[in-house]
């Protein structure tokens, strides 16, 4: 049984700060998610909470058969918790949004991020329509980062207090209609204080390791044999990036990422060589120095707001930070629409929705190159933590 | 209205405990019949002995042992050897499958050693997925017949895939998710005349509370019953042989079941069994006459009530305790939610390990797309299914229908 604390969940940060809120909370079985179960249940009471593991992928998995284990426990903990638990099947959704454009993706020599996708299309959508449907006002889920309330209503994305645990980057896709029906209960707390409170509760989850990688694949069949059982793959030429000379093969393009360093090896000069290039119809990787594999410049399509585009400076330019990985470096850079820039109109390649409605992000200096499919968010220059919106590189 | 109804209208929370509840899933279990528990309760108290023994307390374990399988026999219209009690449904398709075609396999009858096996698209899993191990481990064919659009299986599909080269059939005699009721008699034929050498199996597990077992089973050599689908317990089951019919043993041990099924005989879950498929019986004319009314008023109400909606199958080739609906711009799997908040316990699809609500193989035997086929619900009842389950039921779903329509 739990014991009963004083309401620390700062219901008023969120949108939902009626006291009958009734909220869904995603549980994926891990101990974000049970804990920040346990936070809503102590801040609302177990008849307003609900928990629901999503069944995902109907593969092979790490877990199990359709993740059994992880549901097991998930199930477990709201049952510990006094909550009903639903398991909701999103196996097709999952498919259609996530793993076919995952595999499609690398076919097409793009490193898409499938836990982005997940976010977009599957928790921060399909679970959310599923919770309305149900007469549930908010959803939560165990996510690393804080949703913040201006007090002119308007929703802030905010970094997760354990700098080392954020998840604001996987989130940048959300938008206001979505921020306002979210709650990140953990946000606000160390990763080290969730397990002492999961401990403290006595979650069966306490002490489970955080789960990596990619949730579909089997870390037997890794990433080249899940794409090899779905697409064809091609061997291909290595180029050098300053003199076009042949340097040899390599297996499989498919299997090639933009600013890739590994099996790369060395050049003339003894450096290490990176990936500047990988075209897919010639089958070419083009790998360069470390100088060659940098850019100052990105173009991103699939373009989201937290909360609408900010205000624009001198030619339709605004600072921002730019982060290209889950827990990568932040570089300062100049944004600006795609249309505004004449030496870029026509050029209009991109295939994600919103193409026509592109961003061009101007690094203030050059970086290693981020790989098409990447999502590359950008965060308020004035206010570090803060989340402006998201794009997907071109 | 009443409140609570106002209350569901407006997602105000139920707490569904404190609810009496009507229960729409028998065809997924039922409640164990007061007749069944009386008949166990000794045999988990007093006489507890282990009815291979050679005492008067193994006698006494043994003789009810032995009454329930001779009347286990009896009502399923087989002789008493005949009868290999299993630990349920799915051990005994198990047994069937495996077993039946190992027997047929080594049976030296100069039939020739089969290349083949033939099961209806829309089988239950445990029939699917061992006719899908069996291929595997034996590297026979399998050969998977599709439904038609009502829900029965494609007799000249059947003859098209059934020569000479099939060693078993399996069919079952009622399907589980829609409950039509398949044409055992004419698959039986079919057979017969194309693939003579086959094996004949049903899984009559969902046929057993509703229909005359011994004559819908009669073309059939092997028939699988579960005692929890008829008000027994779980854990209980048979699988009935027929023409001197031969399994070969999936457990081997100390030879109970005349070797065909080792390990200490559930006798409790026997005897179980026994009386529960004897009240069932007893009862059938009755049972079938009133459920079906319950369930005729509560699907003619559905359909008068609820826009967009189709019952799937034609009513008379349907047993009485199912009523399948597709329920237009629904998804079930967010009605079966909010309908237990409301009370009404009802199922859709096929529940996977996880708990998870499975795509429907049954509806994507029948040609349904996926889409249409999410939004089909199950509403099973029996037995225990009265009046007020109906009303609550007739008032509940359209509320929560048009919620999730908004």
């Amino acid at each position: 049984m739990l014991t009963v604390r004083s309401v620390k969940f700062p219901l008023s940060s969120t949108g939902c700060d009626t006291r009958d809120v009734r909220v869904l909370v995603a549980m994926s079985g891990g101990v974000d998610s049970s804990v920040a179960a346990a936070l809503l249940v102590e801040a609302y009471g177990p008849d307003q909470v609900v928990g629901a593991t999503l069944k995902l992928w109907g593969g092979d998995s790490d877990s199990g058969c359709c993740s059994v284990a992880d549901v097991d426990d998930a199930r477990r903990v709201a049952d510990q918790l006094g909550i009903v638990h639903h398991v909701f099947n999103f196996a097709s959704d999952f498919e259609e949004h996530v793993v076919d454009p995952y595999v499609q993706g690398h076919a097409e020599g793009r490193t898409p991020n499938p836990c982005i996708e997940c976010n977009r299309h599957l928790k921060f959508d399909r679970l959310l329509e599923r919770a309305e449907s149900l007469g549930y006002e908010a959803v939560a889920t165990g996510h690393h980062a804080r949703s913040h309330r201006d007090p002119d209503g308007r929703h802030r994305l905010l970094r997760g207090a354990d700098p080392k645990k954020d998840q604001s980057y996987v989130l940048a896709m959300l938008g206001q209609a979505q921020l306002a029906r979210c709650i990140f209960p953990v946000g606000d707390r160390q990763k080290s204080d969730v397990r002492a409170e999961a401990a403290r509760l006595g979650l069966r989850t306490a002490d489970k390791p955080d789960s990596q990688d990619v949730c579909f694949i089997r870390s037997d069949v890794g990433r080249a044999g899940f794409l090899g059982d779905r697409v064809p793959l091609h061997a291909g030429r290595l180029i050098d990036h300053d003199t076009g000379d042949d340097l040899g093969e390599v297996e499989a393009v498919e299997l090639v990422t933009v600013g890739q360093r590994r099996g790369m090896g060395h050049g003339t000069d003894g450096r290490r060589r990176f990936v500047t290039a990988v075209d897919i119809p010639t089958r070419r990787v083009t790998i360069g120095s470390p100088e060659a594999s940098m850019a100052d410049r990105i173009l991103l399509h699939t373009v989201a707001w937290v909360d609408g585009r900010p205000d624009v400076g001198a030619g339709g330019a605004f600072a921002a930070l730019a982060q290209c990985s889950a827990h990568g470096p932040v570089y300062p850079c100049t944004v600006r629409g795609e249309a505004a820039d004449g030496a870029d109109e026509g050029t209009d390649t991109g295939g994600g929705a919103g193409s026509s409605d592109g961003l061009i992000v101007d690094l203030a200096a050059p970086q290693r190159r981020v790989a098409p499919g990447q999502t590359v968010a950008l965060y308020d220059p004035a206010r570090p933590d803060s989340v402006i919106g998201s794009g997907v590189v071109r | 209205m009443t409140s609570t109804d106002a209350d569901q209208m407006r997602g105000a929370p139920i707490d569904s405990t404190t609810l009496t509840r009507s229960y729409f899933d028998h065809a997924a279990t039922t409640p164990l019949r007061p007749e069944a528990l009386e008949a166990m309760l000794p045999f988990l108290t007093d006489n507890f002995a282990n009815p291979s023994g050679a005492h008067a307390e193994s006698r006494r374990a043994r003789i009810a042992l032995d009454d329930a399988r001779d009347q286990i026999a009896e009502l399923l219209g087989v002789g008493p050897g005949d009868v290999v009690l299993t630990s349920g449904g799915t051990e005994a398709d198990d047994l069937a499958i495996h077993g039946g075609w190992a027997a047929r396999v080594a049976d030296g009858s100069g039939r020739g050693v089969p290349a083949a096996l033939v099961c209806a698209a829309m089988e239950h899993h445990a029939v699917l997925e061992a006719c899908r191990a069996l291929a595997a481990v034996s590297g026979a064919e399998l050969r998977v017949v599709p439904s038609d659009r009502s829900g029965q299986i494609d007799l000249d599909a059947l003859a098209e895939v059934s020569d000479p080269s099939v060693g078993l059939v399996s069919v079952m005699a009622v399907n589980n998710e829609i409950g039509t009721i398949q044409p055992l008699d004419a698959v039986a034929r079919v057979v017969a005349e194309h693939a003579p050498g086959a094996v004949v199996h049903t899984d009559a597990v969902q046929a057993a509370p509703w229909l005359d077992l011994p004559a819908v089973t009669a073309g059939a050599d092997l028939v699988s019953i579960s005692a929890h689908k008829f008000g027994g317990p779980k854990g209980s089951g048979a699988l009935a042989l027929r023409r001197q019919a031969l399994v070969r043993a999936r457990i081997d041990g100390g030879g109970q079941e005349r070797g065909r099924r080792s390990g200490t005989p559930n006798v409790a879950g026997a005897v179980g069994m026994a009386a529960a498929l004897a009240a069932t019986v007893l009862e059938r004319h009755a049972t079938v006459a009133r459920v079906t009314a319950l369930r005729n008023r509560l699907g003619d109400g559905l359909l008068a009530t609820v826009s967009d909606i189709v019952e799937t199958g034609d009513r008379d080739d349907r047993v009485a305790g199912i009523l399948h609906l597709r329920i237009g711009g629904v998804e079930a799997e967010a009605l079966v939610v909010l309908l237990d908040q409301a009370g009404v316990a009802t199922s859709a699809g096929a529940a996977c390990s996880s708990g998870a609500v499975e795509p429907s193989h049954v509806l994507g035997a029948m040609g349904l797309d996926p889409l249409e086929s999410s939004t089909g619900i199950r509403f099973s009842l029996g037995v225990t299914t009265t009046d007020h389950d109906v009303d609550r039921a007739l008032r509940q779903v359209p509320i929560v229908v048009d919620r999730l329509r908004h």
